[in-house]
């Protein structure tokens, strides 16, 4: 088997071994890459050949015995467009950064970066993190490994794409409204979203800064936890970081069984408008979750109903914020030919950004606008409120909630393209752990007819990721769902 | 119709803050161009704040010093627009939860007292300068300054006059001065105010429309803009016209405030509380322990200058004009209980020193100690106040102690009656001429036998004893 195929876990211990050599490594990700890339377009940015080659020479010239206290080494890890890199261009998806190359790293990149991993190259996503489906890239879509018609989910669907076409390892990408799980399902990948506060978002070019969180795409449980033990911790540089313990995440996912695990159902997740095929592939998970030893009891999250109205106010004012300093003063794109400064600023902004981007911003001034604030922006901060009281009931109760990750599988690229609603509809299982700033994680649990992959969502208490992580592990050696690769063509 | 004028002041103060409000960049004055950024007061994509607990703690001492609550939960805020020396596009401040509100400060004013309330004192982050050239170079802006740490402190419309707004002014930036929270320098920007002005009938209780005044960078422009601006209003309203709300500068040039821009203009800045910031949460037992630290007031400090030492106003008024000179006063007090003569020497000969060489008062070459023994040698009359100013600018300049000083150039003061006397009999005896004057009726002659002792002594001769042995002995 090609070392491409290899989990992180599998890669780190043959490197540690001394089975392979980084220079090896970095030599199969490149030819992985030029023979499936021109098909996915996972990327914006692939890092140069040559400078990588350079640097795994070394490493394997000097390493020694330090491959051995550092299992991340040489590693060739992709990182979603919007985390930035320094040296690395970071574009945002969108014409408005073009170009832009960060003088610094990110928290969550510079830990990777201390771990001597490979950035393979920045992966490609909605503008801003602002879709379901990469096509609101600047850049065009990527495509999906499985049906390479259909869309990779979205906004961190290059690094989904890139984990599930083996252009990458692992692969960092951000999560906002689901944009790590949707992505993940659409892919057959492991995605997880940490809990609000658990990795820093220094860096991360912010969209709905009280939501946004960096988190891990894997192919399988295990590699998400060995990420997640990289990049998670305190920050001083981020105010909203947290300041607690950070565990091992690895510890216990050997353990093949769940239980004394509770696991909840909630009803609203299982409604109308969720597909017959992602419905009994998600049950029948649960079923495996209840065969390993979990107990399995409905439970009630009743605002479900109104996440995504909340979100689309709350993530939409942010941004309309979060996006004033693209303004063509400082850096990114400017507009030329303009007179005095207005005009500078509108054809610059009109220019610079997407239907998407300036949709979401206009819905987001208008939320805050004199006058409404309270109609819409504090009445959606009131209501954020009872959506996480809700999980705050059910979690007295269980310990995890498992639900689908999308209505759907990966739909056809041009699809919902036109109708902003239906696109944000794709969003609506993932919204509400963003709005309770719960720790998610996405990971397979079946395919459809059609062959494309189901996901299912794990969601846990605030800072239990090792009890999503856990259970997502032996449901993942319980079943082989990992095992089927796609094949690109 | 007679009007009253109805002022609130802003005041922008910057704090001296080593680092910048939200990242650890410089916040020095001069620098070239962008010399003091980093990527979160550049705005740069990603960069997140991180709140200054020197900032906060300035805000909260001086939130204290103008007896306002302090909030225990207080929030930062955006405030959106744009502006090329805005890098984020919005400025981070304080809304609807400020650090500080509800205080006041007590003004002194041709004697009698009146308090002006303080609405409220918020942290915000400054903005940069934008730099225009000519039209073929463009603009540029400069973001040192971006993110330099600001209490803004707004009064209630208690203000009524410009000589009003100036007392407040200058009491606010003593006590600002006097905490050593902000260096009080109009020109340079550091304390900048904004009076907002309307008229109202007198004995009425409504508001008229304000008039919000801007560019006024020294104390003599708030007087000319203000009265400007009431002399203005009373006219367009005696003439039966009526106010807008507008924002108007005041031109140095042409003395006189011009419109900068009207209500239609104004923002809808979108506030919301910044979700890159938790709100600050402070605790009590640590605002406690502030209020424990404010330093006496220089106000208050004035008046127990005058009540305990006995000091004239004037000089209470220029020994408390700055912290460190009445923290030296007092220190010589503590060792040398003569206020007076400290006070006169400290506020001639020292002062002169320090002026020369421009050093502060708080490293002046003379300590406290140096000072206070010279004084102990005019007081107990070792040598006599003229010989002391004589010999100061060299105790200034070298290390030498005033006694050494004194005895190395052989100045002690000849206080023995004896020799005195022997030198008071020879000088009568070598004049007699103006002793006959003298006795005649023309007593103006003492001065001539002084100074001839004097000359005879070399200087050294105790003034006074000689006066006393001279009146003795012309009279018998």
């Amino acid at each position: 088997m090609s070392l491409v195929k290899w989990t992180l876990k599998e890669l780190q211990d043959r490197f540690t071994r001394g089975d392979v050599s980084a220079t090896e490594i970095v030599r199969a990700y490149f030819l992985r890459i030029s023979v499936v890339e021109s098909k996915v377009k996972a990327y914006i940015t692939v890092n140069e050949k040559e400078s990588l080659l350079s640097a795994a020479r070394t490493l394997d010239e000097t390493m020694g015995t330090w491959r051995k206290t550092m299992p991340m080494m040489a590693m060739p890890i992709a990182i979603k467009d919007n985390i930035c890199t320094e040296g690395l261009p970071t574009t945002c998806g969108s014409r408005m950064l073009r170009g832009f190359i960060p003088p610094y790293d990110a928290t969550a990149v510079e830990a990777l970066r201390a771990h001597q991993c490979f950035f393979i190259g920045k992966t490609n996503l909605d503008e801003f993190g602002m879709g379901s489906s990469t096509e609101h890239s600047a850049f065009g879509p990527s495509r999906n490994p499985w049906k390479l018609t259909c869309v990779p989910g979205g906004s961190s669907g290059g690094s989904a794409a890139a984990v599930a076409a083996d252009e990458c390892v692992a692969a960092l990408g951000t999560d906002t409204g689901g944009s790590i799980r949707q992505p993940a399902a659409c892919c057959g990948v492991v995605g997880l979203k940490p809990t609000y506060g658990r990795v820093s978002r220094y860096g991360l070019i912010a969209f709905a800064s009280s939501l946004d969180q960096i988190g891990p795409i894997t192919k399988d449980v295990m590699d998400a936890a060995l990420m997640l033990n990289v990049i998670a911790g305190h920050d001083p540089r981020d105010s909203t970081s947290a300041n607690g313990p950070v565990p091992d995440f690895t510890r216990g996912l050997k353990k093949k069984d769940v239980k004394k695990l509770k696991i909840g159902v909630p009803a609203e997740f299982f409604g109308e408008g969720v597909d017959q095929e992602v419905h009994d592939a998600v049950c029948h998970a649960i079923a495996v979750l209840e065969e390993l030893g979990g107990t399995v009891q409905e439970v009630s999250l009743p605002h479900t109903g109104v996440a995504v109205a909340t979100y689309y106010l709350v993530a939409t004012a942010e941004a309309s914020s979060n996006l004033a300093r693209y303004d063509g003063v400082k850096y990114g794109f400017r507009a030329k030919e303009s007179h005095d400064l207005l005009e500078m600023y509108r054809a610059t902004r009109q220019e610079g950004f997407g239907p998407e981007v300036k949709r979401r911003i206009m819905l987001g001034t208008y939320a805050l606008s004199s006058g409404y604030y309270d109609a819409y922006y504090a009445k959606a901060q009131a209501v954020r409120t009872l959506i996480r009281q809700d999980f705050e009931r059910a979690f007295e109760d269980v310990d995890v909630l498992v639900t689908p990750v999308t209505p759907t599988t990966a739909f056809q690229l041009g699809e919902k393209i036109e109708d902003p609603l239906q696109m944000y509809l794709s969003d609506l299982f993932t919204l509400s752990a963003s709005l309770a700033g719960l720790p998610a994680i996405s990971l397979p649990c079946g395919f459809s007819r059609e062959g494309l992959p189901i996901g299912v969502q794990l969601m846990g208490r605030p800072f239990e990721e090792e009890v999503i992580l856990r259970a997502a592990r032996a449901y993942e050696l319980a079943t082989t769902w990992r095992q089927k690769r796609p094949r690109i063509r | 119709m007679t009007f009253e004028p109805v002022i609130g002041i802003e005041v922008h103060a910057q704090l001296r803050t080593r680092s910048k409000m939200f990242c650890g960049c410089a916040t020095a004055f001069g620098l070239p161009p962008n010399a003091q950024t980093c990527p979160v007061c550049l705005g740069l994509p990603g960069a997140l704040p991180v709140v200054n607990a020197r900032a906060v703690e300035m805000a909260v001492r001086t939130g204290l010093a103008l007896n306002c609550t302090v909030r225990a939960t207080n929030q930062f805020a955006r405030k959106n627009y744009f502006y090329p020396d805005l890098p984020k596009g919005y400025q981070i401040s304080q809304y609807d939860l400020p650090i500080c509100e509800h205080g006041w400060i007590a003004l002194t004013l041709n004697g009698t007292t009146k308090t002006v309330g303080i609405r409220r004192a918020h942290l915000e982050e400054d903005a940069g300068k934008n730099l225009h050239a000519d039209q073929r170079t463009g603009s540029f802006v400069d973001l040192n300054r971006a993110g330099t740490p600001l209490l803004e402190i707004v009064t209630e419309p208690d203000v009524h006059s410009a000589e009003e707004a100036v007392t407040y002014l200058k009491s606010l930036r003593d006590v600002l001065m006097y905490l050593d929270v902000c260096d009080g320098n109009m020109e340079q920007g550091s304390l900048r105010c904004e009076p907002n002005l309307s008229l109202r009938p007198v004995g009425s209780d409504a508001l008229g429309t304000k008039v919000e005044l801007k560019n006024i960078n020294s104390f003599k422009f708030v007087k000319d803009a203000v009265e400007y601006e009431i002399a203005r209003q009373t006219k367009v309203l005696t003439e039966g016209g009526t106010i807008h709300q507008e924002t108007r500068l005041w031109d140095v040039n042409r003395g006189q405030t011009v419109v900068m821009r009207s209500k239609e203009d104004a923002h809808d800045y979108r506030y919301f509380p910044d979700p890159d910031l938790l709100p600050v949460s402070l605790d009590d037992a640590w605002v406690d322990g502030l209020r424990s630290t404010i330093q006496e007031l220089p106000k208050d400090r004035y008046q127990r200058f005058t009540s305990d030492y006995g000091l004239p106003d004037y000089d209470a008024g220029v020994l408390t004009s700055a912290r460190a000179l009445a923290d030296y006063f007092e220190a010589c007090v503590a060792l040398f209980a003569e206020p007076k003569i400290i006070s006169n020497f400290v506020m001639s000969e020292v002062l002169r020193e320090l002026n020369q060489s421009g050093s502060p008062v708080e490293s002046s070459p003379v300590s406290p100690e140096r000072l206070v023994e010279l004084l102990r040698l005019v007081h107990d009359g070792t040598i006599s106040l003229n010989v002391a100013k004589e010999l100061f600018p060299e105790l200034y300049a070298g290390d030498q102690s005033a006694t050494q000083l004194v005895e190395a150039k052989g100045l002690r003061q000849l206080s023995d009656e004896t020799e005195l006397q022997a030198l008071v009999d020879d000088v009568i005896e070598k004049h007699p001429a103006q002793v006959e004057q003298y006795q005649g009726g023309k007593e103006g002659v003492l001065g001539f036998f002084v100074g001839q002792v004097m000359k005879a002594s070399k200087g050294k001769a105790n003034p006074q004893k000689v006066n006393v042995l001279l009146k003795t002995r012309l009279s018998q």
